[in-house]
């Protein structure tokens, strides 16, 4: 497990963790990505500027953390853009469908002990790990 | 105030993501490839960002429960409790595309900071998908602005 880096692992998750408190006990609200993102980017949104700024504060992390001497990660995707269009459709719908992602569902909503969230991570995590399974093992990768 | 305080979450929260090394799809992936545990090649680490995540997640919503919050008149906390079709043919859609990438919403628009053609093309895409659901499919199924309902009502 070379790859393994447990307390960086922690500190972040910790961060992630500190942050969906601070935006209920600040704003009232779930801090997940799925609705942040989709009642910013709908057209009849009366409730946009919260979710702008948090999106703002997301990017900056990493802009930030460049003028502090760390390399901005660039993301390894695959090569087709029709696999990644793909993905970010599927993506994009299927966290709209099921009312939530890996934030809303995989940490919110098991903090809450919502069935529904627990219901909807254990099949996301499954569906995807069986996507990189095929992938990566059956499909000559 | 209420968006000054969502700044700081959305930044404390990209920090976690930067930190973590789950910005990274590469990463992530590494996590979802199972069959790699034999080999000694499978990275644990995304487990332990949820556990510790949901440790302080669950301490500080113990905490919020009793409070109102500062900047609203309440707490929304999700009232949907059915365990309903769209929730799990969602669930695995959304699984299917994590997979083949490793990116989900958050790590995703994050990573836009990079400018990367590909980043571009997933977000747009994911953009389509959310308004594809959103404008047309729940428009259809229910009326009245199904998905303003949908956008405050949300688990996440």
């Amino acid at each position: 497990m070379s790859n393994f880096t447990p307390i960086s692992a922690a500190i972040g998750g910790g961060l992630i963790g500190l942050s969906a408190v601070l935006l209920m006990l600040l704003n009232g609200r779930i801090a997940g990505i799925t609705g942040v993102f989709a009642g910013l980017i709908d057209p009849l949104s009366s409730d946009r500027a919260w979710r702008a700024t948090f999106v703002v504060g997301l990017i900056a992390a990493p802009l930030t953390a460049a003028l502090l001497g760390y390399a901005i990660p660039v993301p390894q995707l695959p090569t087709s853009f029709v696999v990644i269009a793909a993905a970010g459709l599927l993506v994009g719908f299927g966290t709209r469908l099921s009312n939530g992602c890996t934030s809303g569902h995989g940490i919110c909503g098991i903090a809450r002990l919502s069935p529904r969230s627990i219901v909807a991570t254990g099949i996301f995590m499954f569906a995807a790990i069986v996507v990189v399974a095929i992938t990566r093992h059956a499909v000559g990768g | 105030m209420r968006s000054l305080a969502s700044l700081l979450c959305g930044y404390v929260f990209g920090w976690g993501l930067f930190i973590s090394g789950m910005i990274r799809p590469e990463k992530v992936l590494g996590f979802l490839d199972v069959l790699a545990i034999p080999s000694g090649n499978w990275d644990p680490s995304l487990a332990i960002v949820m556990a510790a995540a949901l440790v302080v997640t669950a301490a500080g919503y113990a905490l919020a429960r009793r409070r109102v919050p500062i900047f609203e008149q309440q707490n929304q906390w999700p009232a949907q409790t059915r365990i309903d079709r769209p929730l799990v043919a969602g669930a695995a859609l959304f699984g299917i595309g994590w997979g083949l990438v490793g990116l989900c919403p958050g790590p995703a628009i994050e990573n836009l900071a990079s400018l990367s053609p590909g980043i571009v093309v997933f977000i747009v895409a994911m953009v389509v998908g959310t308004l594809a659901h959103d404008r047309w499919y729940a428009r259809g199924t229910a009326p009245e602005a199904a998905s303003l309902a949908h956008a405050t009502a949300a688990d996440g």
